[in-house]
């Protein structure tokens, strides 16, 4: 999934402060599994606005709705019959769930109250790990189900640096070295010979070398 | 393709080799350079110039190596690859050998996390194994990454670096075939101070033929301080410094301290020298080139072989 945080509160009050009537989006998606910008979270941080915007004496109206999927227009167009009320929409998707609001609404102000992270997996309640970069070529088969492009500080395809020791990153010893995660997992496998190759260069141009990338499926469209 | 670098040559004529290095200045000083590299001179049969170490913004490797070389000292170009993507970093192998750089030694590099630019993006679009097979390429095939052609190929002595000191240790020595099949023809490890570990290490490496097939020479670091040996262990990543070697270090009076850590050095080369399969000594005296003269000379390895 795509991970995200709440900004800090006065930055969302500086953004919101030329407005008067704000609807605060949220999305029962990603990143309501990571806390950031569900039902709940979209409650809360309308209520911390109002409480907020209240004390200070400013006269606002923030509502609060919450969309199933806020980065795919059959659901956004939920809005279609509200936005013309407010004089800005507080978005708290991921930076796609923004944008898709956006360019469906191009009169209206859109302001993001989250930073999108990474795309990870929720390893334990209140943990989330990155562990995919979307490099649009899945190595994972070659280095036994752990990316090291996305999970090695260095993105090295050909591992460990010299800098693995115990098991744990140089970076910071609170991170584990995805190399030695690797070794460990392919020799449970009995398939340590993966590594005594060379591995190429990465093919960017799947990632960003050639702007910004869309998927086109004929037998998926209308 | 003859590649006319000296250490390369006193590498065949099966001279114990001796390197040293030199840590570009924090500004534009060409004189900083040139002083640190006189203090080499005549000591060493070449000087490596680290690329922007621990990740601080540093005078440029291949500016540095083209001024040491204009004393007359031959330079290793260090080049990481977490700056420069793979078009920057074929274009300067292209301008080092045509500045008459002739060795050079592929590394990783420190994360940028540790440096003085923490928000810099870490480029890594390839690793120090892809860039030692990729300067062959250029060197005995005259192609880029590719396929393209080059009109002149550059002339190079490949290195790359090992540490026998990290983890997983079988490993060590798989990546270490990686590199040399890549193309690596000398390999500079880790400071050595863990001697055990090491001999470990360099038998592994002789049970599978790569003594045969690279040069290796050990890296050693002389302690200035029983404070830096400390440091060294806690806060340098992929060091192992045993607390042996820190308590004989504290066993000596301050005035002693330099005396001392020069002492375990020349002991450390001197079993270096006894080793199989051990092709030559690289000398880090980190901010006290003056040590590398002095070590070299007490360890017999002065006068350095002049070969035609």
């Amino acid at each position: 999934m795509i991970t995200a945080e709440q900004k800090p509160i006065d930055e969302i009050r500086n953004m919101i402060a030329p407005y008067k009537k704000i609807l605060a989006v949220g999305c029962g998606s990603c990143v309501a599994e990571c806390a950031a910008g569900g039902e709940k979270e979209t409650g809360a941080l309308a209520s911390a606005l109002r409480m907020a915007c209240k004390m200070a004496g400013e006269e606002k109206t923030i509502d609060e709705k919450t969309l199933d999927r806020q980065c795919v227009r059959d659901f956004v167009i939920q809005l279609d019959d509200v936005v013309k009320d407010y004089d800005a929409i507080l978005s708290l998707g991921c930076g796609a769930g923004v944008q898709a609001v956006a360019e469906m609404y191009n009169e209206v102000i859109v302001i993001p109250a989250l930073n999108t992270e990474f795309l990870g997996e929720t390893r334990e309640q209140g943990l989330w790990v990155e562990n995919c970069l979307g490099c649009g070529d899945c190595m994972l088969y070659y280095f036994g189900g752990v990316c090291p492009l996305a999970r090695c500080s260095k993105q090295l395809l050909n591992g460990p640096c010299g800098g693995s020791q115990g098991g744990k990153c140089e970076i910071n010893p609170d991170v584990p070295c995805a190399w030695q995660n690797i070794i460990d997992r392919l020799s449970n496998q009995n398939a340590l010979e993966r590594l005594e190759m060379i591995y190429p260069p990465k093919d960017w141009s799947k990632k960003h070398g050639s702007g910004p990338r869309k998927i086109v499926r004929e037998d998926q469209q209308k | 393709m003859t590649v006319v670098s000296n250490l390369k040559k006193v590498l065949e004529e099966g001279k114990f080799a001796v390197t040293a290095e030199c840590g570009p200045p924090k500004g534009a000083d060409p004189e900083a350079v040139i002083k640190k590299a006189e203090l080499l001179k005549g000591k060493v049969d070449a000087v490596n110039v680290t690329d922007n170490q621990t990740a601080i913004v540093r005078m440029s490797s291949m500016a540095a190596c083209s001024l040491i070389k204009s004393i007359g000292l031959e330079p290793v170009l260090q080049m990481v690859v977490r700056d420069r993507n793979r078009i920057a970093l074929q274009s300067d192998i292209l301008g080092a050998s045509a500045l008459g750089i002739h060795n050079v030694l592929c590394l990783s590099g420190d994360h940028q996390s540790f440096g003085n630019q923490p928000q810099a993006v870490g480029v890594f679009d390839l690793d120090s194994i892809q860039l030692v097979k990729t300067v062959k390429d250029m060197r005995d095939e005259g192609k880029i990454l590719g396929g393209d052609p080059l009109s002149k190929a550059p002339d190079m002595f490949i290195g790359a670096a090992a540490n026998p000191f990290a983890d997983p240790l079988a490993f060590r020595v798989v990546r270490l075939a990686k590199k040399v099949a890549a193309g690596a023809s000398f390999i500079q490890t880790q400071c050595i101070y863990n001697m055990d570990r090491f001999e470990k290490w360099m038998e592994m490496v002789r049970d599978r033929g790569l003594t045969e097939k690279c040069y290796i020479l050990g890296g050693v670091t002389p302690l200035k301080s029983p404070g830096m040996a400390k440091y060294m262990k806690n806060n340098v990543a992929g060091m192992d410094v045993p607390d042996e070697l820190i308590k004989r270090m504290q066993g000596v009076s301050k005035d002693k301290w330099k005396e001392e850590g020069i002492k375990i050095c020349v002991e450390t080369v001197e079993r270096l020298k006894s080793m199989k399969g051990i092709s030559g000594v690289h000398i880090m005296a980190i901010e006290w080139e003056e040590a590398v003269g002095e070590i070299a000379g007490m360890a017999g390895l002065l006068p350095r072989p002049v070969i035609q």
